[in-house]
């Protein structure tokens, strides 16, 4: 059955997929998560909040971006931050986004949604004692979240932040659609230049299972030890 | 020092304070006790603006609890409080945990606050402990360290919400002692607590609740010699039978 494949093209094309598509793919994943984590966490303490404004405000965009495909939110993005920003600084022209900026936008913008359920859970996860306690020291709210509940709603969800991450990590993937060359990308580019789908397509499947399910097994063995003693 | 008139609290419709009145003079201890489900908990939180209240005033140190305009961080930074759970902070050691008040609220240089943290911690007996984590101590081990982080403040008075009722029989007096001691050096405590021998050894006060109403708030003596109400009585006997 593999009489006719070429496995070849891999040998040949290895560093071109994974120091250029790889290393996009990553570079965007970690900057993505880090960015998507912080809005997120801002966005679960909205939700949270007794400002029914807010409250109402966070929750309306967590529900929206959720509830449409990120393909979508990829386009939306793409077309609108040119005049979102124009708008932004007051600008009659749209600004020039780079392809690779208004994707990271995208990103963080659409996990925040995301990785902000995990956080509120993980902030409900604190008991209601523990504010109290932090109160009656004297803090205010930002100090009490900074200090008190953040860090550990923050180590009570590190496994679910991490099982988004692996989603997000594939997820990169789709910046196809703005021609962006990252590891899917990649290899799409030599496998049409050679004529070498199917083998490529393979490889790449392989390469994706085996970093996807490493980094599940680790988040199974991170979830037993992270569990704070009390 | 802590004043409180007529305050009353709902939870949706349902009154948990019933327009309460009492206070506590500096230097002096009450002990607010009472059948579980009769408010006295929530009362005690009232005071330093855990818990809302919807009428009445409460004042401590001149300071109006309920007013709009009132900073309570401040306010609540010079109150101690020690809840029936402890609740150290579980991420930081003992000696974080005594820090991080006096650091992020006082202001205090770290040296400062860990050697004033160190004075309480040697105080309760748990010096050696302090590179520790609450999950390492013992219940009553705990509470004798929440009760050196609300102490490192520097306080005016303490509150103690049930500070024994979550703890195992042979822990209590550790944290007893240290309450009766502290008592002992003047300290301003209101104490919602079902520990009458505490009561009687170092209370000048007894607050008697019942269905969010304060029904006796008399002497010591007064209290545990003849109470007035009829409830007291009934709430006195089932505790004190053995």
């Amino acid at each position: 059955m593999f009489g006719n494949f070429d496995f070849e093209i891999i040998e040949r094309t290895w560093p071109y997929l994974f120091y250029v598509g790889m290393a996009f793919t990553i570079k965007l994943t970690i900057v993505a998560m880090l960015g998507g984590i912080m809005a997120g966490t801002l966005l679960a303490m909205g939700r949270l909040s007794h400002l029914r404004v807010i409250s109402i405000l966070a929750g309306g965009y967590v529900n929206l971006i959720r509830s449409v495909p990120l393909v979508l939110v990829i386009f939306w993005f793409y077309f609108l931050v040119p005049y979102i920003g124009a708008w932004l600084i007051g600008s009659h022209e749209p600004i020039k986004v780079g392809d690779y900026t208004s994707a990271l936008v995208t990103f963080i913008l659409f996990e925040a949604a995301y990785y902000c359920e995990i956080m509120r859970a993980g902030i409900q996860s604190v008991s209601r004692g523990q504010v109290y306690a932090a109160y009656a020291l004297g803090m205010n709210y930002w100090q009490m979240m900074g200090q008190v509940v953040l860090p550990q709603a923050f180590r009570n969800m590190i496994p679910l932040l991490l099982t988004q991450t692996i989603v997000l990590f594939q997820d990169v993937s789709l910046v196809y659609v703005l021609s962006l060359t990252d590891f899917v990308g990649a290899a799409d580019k030599v496998a049409h230049r050679d004529g070498r789908l199917t083998e490529m397509y393979l490889f790449v499947a392989l390469v994706y299972f085996v970093i996807c399910f490493t980094l599940s097994t680790i988040v199974k063995r991170l979830q037993m030890r992270v569990a704070i003693v009390r | 020092m802590i004043e409180l008139k007529n305050v009353s609290k709902w939870y949706g419709s349902f009154q948990v304070l019933d327009d309460c009145s009492t206070s506590v003079q500096r230097g002096e201890v009450v002990v607010v006790c009472g059948p579980s489900g009769s408010g006295k908990s929530t009362l005690i939180k009232t005071v330093n603006g855990l818990e809302p209240f919807q009428k009445g005033e409460i004042w401590v140190d001149g300071i109006s609890v309920g007013a709009k305009g009132t900073d309570l961080p401040r306010l609540r930074a010079r109150v101690g409080m020690v809840f029936q759970h402890f609740e150290l902070f579980p991420h930081l050691s003992v000696s974080q945990n005594l820090n991080l008040g006096q650091i992020k609220v006082l202001g205090r240089s770290r040296e400062e606050a860990t050697q004033k943290g160190l004075l309480y911690l040697d105080r309760v007996g748990l010096a050696a402990h302090r590179d520790k984590f609450p999950g390492e101590l013992s219940g009553g081990q705990q509470q004798r360290v929440a009760i050196a982080r609300a102490l490192a403040m520097d306080p005016i008075a303490m509150l103690f919400d049930e500070p024994t009722s979550a703890l195992d029989p042979e822990m209590i007096n550790e944290v007893l002692d240290v309450m009766v001691q502290l008592a002992r050096e003047g300290m301003t405590m209101m104490v919602v607590t079902h520990e009458m021998g505490f009561a009687k050894k170092v209370a000048h006060r007894v607050v008697f609740m019942d269905k969010g109403v304060i029904v006796e708030d008399c002497e010591k003596e007064e209290f545990f010699g003849a109470p007035r109400s009829e409830r007291a009585h009934a709430f006195l006997s089932k505790i004190l039978t053995h």
